[in-house]
């Protein structure tokens, strides 16, 4: 087994996640792509576990879906608390620590 | 009752108590009511307590456990068993005691002291030391040993303070001669003070006192009896001024106070000295005493405390030099004359010595001596108080000054060893001075409220009863056979014509002679002032109610009967054991020097009884007759002119003590201070003031204002200017912030990879 195409696989997959959070305006679309953020770094977690014969990696990974799940929760609460107040989920409109 | 004396003195607290909290709600009888009865109470628990103390010198106790038992009664029935209740005195009686028995002729009492005694305990260890030494020891030695019974007061860096109640001789026959005269007056005063305005202050005041004097001689140790001490002078300061409203009685109380203050500086000095002499562990009197007895005892440790001590009863007792309040003292009511100031607390002084005796004894070095500080000062009191009681006309002042006199024998009885005869005297004088001045306040009382005797005169005639009381009171002062004054005066006579150890005190004996001759001649001239002769004030006399002559009459019986309770040996017929029973009874046989006791002299008590005669007889001639050879010799001679002046100005004591001393303060003193306060220290004042109020302006305009004003000014300018700086960098866009994110992550991420 490689370890490289899996690396390879997730700094793919994290870049796109990094563009998507830079670039979408939607956002749900910037939750997705943290989604995808967390992911590659899982991909990452279970390779290497694997590639060491270390469990740890595995538990690493399992624990990181756990917090995806409850930061997802939390960022589309706000997301919503965000619509409900400006009809919007644009996060270019949220910008009210403006300097 | 002998391990429970403290109920007297509490008993009293609570009438205090009682008529100072509700006293105003009740009628003058219900008030009076409350004192009489508890006084009477107090007085037939003193009975109670002075035939235990009889019975247990007398019986014989032939079962040694039978004696330990009664011996450790307090430590297991004590009032408050608390677990830090030390054992009972016993332990310092009844094991010392008989070791003192043993050793008693070389003085070496104390190998065991009380303190190391206390610290066994328990009352299983107490009994067994006890029951040893009763069986060994001679069994009178320990039924004579005081009974104290003590708590643990606190303790402080291994000193024990202890509370404790001592009953022995001396403490029962103060509780009799106090409680019995106390009654008496309680009596007496209701009528004399019958619609005073402060009637219920005054019965409440009576009390107190009653109760700090019973606290005072039933104290076990100096701080305690300190305390009583100092409480039985508020309450005759408080007494003295009772009528406050004329300055002349306020300031009466005002320097009975402050007099007694100079000489309580010297007590407490005192008491802190065999403190520490006592090898500073314990104020038990007994502990002190029979350090002062031991062989390691520090002489001049002890002469140094007892000088100390004496100081206080100079004050207290009337001694010369400041015995000058207690005349000024008869402002008070006639009541509290009696009580306080001729009858109990003077002799308060008197009871202290008595009380430390071996710190005297050992520290005067008494017993090996013709002269000594205490016998002089008497002797000077004896002579000097006579004196002045021929010059004044106030009746109660006149008997002011034979009490100082009278004082001045028991103090000067203890200054040559003759401590049975000081006390004794203590008590017959308790018994018919306390009759002479109530008599004094029934002629008071009948020829409208004065006490002057040139307003006086006949008065044998208006009131008989007053009249026969007082010639009983007056024959038992002069000390005639055979009435009470005879037998103690003639005591301490002897006790000091004897001396101790073969050294007669030759000049005391000669004072106290001479003292019996101007006894007998100014009381003589007050009978004449007061009872013969023409009345000389207005309106009719009368004689006072039975509430006040009863009193009266059984002041007159004691001062006939009392002198009986010490016959000499020298009247011994057959083998009946009525001869010198005040002595075996009272004189502590514990921690006690050994001294010389005095036989009946028949050649000095006729003397003295010729002198009192011939005092009499000179009185007689001077102010009855008005023929004496010695009339007019003040005008006819320069030098009896002279004395006279000496006299009237009473030795010019008052001078020196008001003008000179407090003049002095007052005058030179105090304005040199008011300079010195003017220009020295208000000017160092005011140059500091105004040196601060200009360093502050400097202060305030440089510092203040420049820098530290600068410093908080521009530290806020610069949050602000920075804060606007920086506010652009805050654009609220998201996105923006997470390209920020991964831009550093990135960058970090290179350095990381670049440097590892």
């Amino acid at each position: 087994m490689y370890l490289n195409q899996f690396l390879m696989l997730a700094a793919a997959i994290f870049c796109i996640g990094v563009y998507g959070v830079l670039v979408r305006r939607n956002g749900i679309m910037v939750l997705m792509s943290v989604e995808l953020i967390l992911n590659a770094v899982n991909i990452n977690l279970v390779a290497f576990g694997a590639f060491r014969h270390d469990i740890t990696g595995q538990v690493f990974a399992l624990f990181v879906i756990a917090i995806a799940a409850a930061e997802v929760g939390v960022g589309l609460a706000l997301v919503m608390m965000l619509y409900r107040n400006s009809r919007s989920i644009d996060v270019d409109d949220i910008d009210l620590m403006k300097g | 009752m002998l391990t429970h004396v403290w109920i007297i003195p509490g008993l009293m607290a609570v009438s205090f108590a009682l008529i100072l909290l509700f006293g105003k709600r009740f009628s003058e009888k219900i008030t009076s009511g409350i004192g009489i009865f508890f006084i009477g109470v107090c007085f037939v628990l003193a009975c109670v307590t002075s035939v235990n103390w009889i019975q247990r010198i007398n019986d014989p106790v032939p079962d040694p456990s039978a004696a330990a038992s009664v011996i450790s009664q307090p430590s297991d029935a004590g009032p408050a068993p608390v677990p830090g209740m030390t054992d009972a005195e016993a332990v310092v009686g009844a094991e010392v005691g008989p070791a003192e028995a043993a050793a008693d002729a070389t003085h070496a009492a104390g190998e065991s002291t009380p303190t190391t005694e206390a610290t066994t305990t328990g009352s299983t260890s107490t009994e067994s030391t006890a029951t040893e030494h009763a069986a060994g020891g001679e069994e009178h030695e320990t039924k004579a040993a005081p009974i104290v019974t003590r708590w643990t007061w606190f303790q402080i860096g291994g000193i024990h303070f202890e509370f404790g109640f001592i009953a022995d001789g001396l403490s029962i026959l103060m509780l009799f001669t106090v409680t019995a005269i106390s009654l008496l007056v309680h009596i007496y005063s209701k009528e004399y003070l019958h619609d005073d305005v402060r009637f219920t202050h005054y019965y409440a005041f009576l009390s107190l006192f009653s109760a700090a004097m019973l606290f005072y001689v039933t104290s076990s140790n100096t701080i305690q009896m300190l305390t009583g001490w100092e409480l039985v002078g508020v309450c005759s300061f408080a007494l003295i001024g009772h009528w406050w409203e004329d300055k002349n009685n306020s300031d009466a109380a005002l320097k009975a106070f402050l007099t007694n203050r100079v000489g309580d500086v010297g007590l407490i000095i005192g008491v802190i000295i065999t403190f520490f002499a006592a090898g500073a562990t314990s104020f038990n009197v007994l502990h002190i005493n029979q350090y002062a007895l031991s062989p390691a005892a520090n002489q001049t440790l002890l002469l140094v405390g007892a000088l100390c001590l004496f100081g206080g009863v100079t004050s207290k007792s009337g001694q010369f030099p400041l015995h000058t309040w207690l005349p000024d003292a008869m402002a008070g009511p006639t009541p509290v004359s009696a009580l306080i100031h001729a009858a109990t607390m003077v002799v308060a002084g008197v009871y202290l010595v008595a009380r430390l005796y071996s710190v005297f004894y050992e520290g005067l070095n008494i017993g090996d001596n013709w002269i000594n500080y205490i016998a002089v000062i008497g002797a000077i009191t004896i002579v000097g108080g006579a004196a002045l009681a021929f010059v004044q006309t106030d009746i109660k002042k006149v008997l002011a000054y034979s009490t100082i006199s009278q004082l001045g024998y028991m103090v000067m009885a203890l200054g040559v060893g003759a401590w049975t005869g000081a006390i004794f005297h203590l008590f017959t004088h308790a018994f018919f001075k306390a009759c002479l001045f109530l008599g004094a306040g029934s002629v008071s009382h009948a020829a409208h409220h004065t006490f002057d005797m040139r307003k006086m005169g006949g008065l044998r005639k208006y009131m008989p009863t007053t009249f026969k009381t007082f010639i009983i009171g007056t024959i038992a002062l002069m000390g005639i056979f055979p009435l009470a004054g005879f037998w103690s005066k003639d005591e301490v006579l002897a006790g000091a014509l004897n001396g101790q150890g073969g050294h007669a005190y030759l000049f005391m004996t000669i004072a106290g002679l001479l003292g019996a001759v101007m006894t007998c001649a100014y009381m003589t001239r007050v009978i004449y002032l007061t009872f013969y002769g023409e009345y000389r004030g207005h309106g009719t006399p009368h004689e006072s109610p039975k509430v006040m002559t009863v009193p009266l009459w059984i002041l007159a019986g004691g001062a006939i009967v009392l002198g009986l309770v010490n016959l000499p040996n020298w009247f011994k017929i057959g083998d009946v054991a009525y001869t010198t029973r005040f002595e075996h009874y009272v004189e502590p046989t514990f921690a006690f020097p050994v001294i010389d006791h005095a036989e009946f002299n028949l050649g000095l008590a006729l003397g003295s009884l010729a002198l009192g005669a011939l005092g009499i007889f000179l009185a007689y001639q001077y102010y009855w007759l008005a023929k004496s050879p010695l009339l007019g010799l003040r005008d006819k001679s320069k030098v009896f002119g002279r004395g006279y002046w000496v006299l009237e100005n009473k030795y010019g004591l008052d001078h020196l003590y008001t003008d000179i001393i407090v003049g002095g303060v007052k005058g030179p003193i105090a304005r040199a201070s008011y300079w010195f306060n003017n220009t020295v220290i208000d000017t160092v004042v005011n140059t500091a003031g105004t040196a601060s109020v200009a360093t502050g302006r400097v202060l305030y305009a440089q510092v203040d204002q420049k820098v530290v004003d600068g410093l908080v000014l521009s530290t806020g300018a610069g949050a602000e200017e920075s804060g606007e700086a920086l506010r652009h960098i805050q654009t609220g866009r998201v996105q923006q912030y997470a390209a920020l994110l991964f831009a550093g992550a990135a960058i970090l991420a290179v350095i990381f990879v670049v440097i590892v």
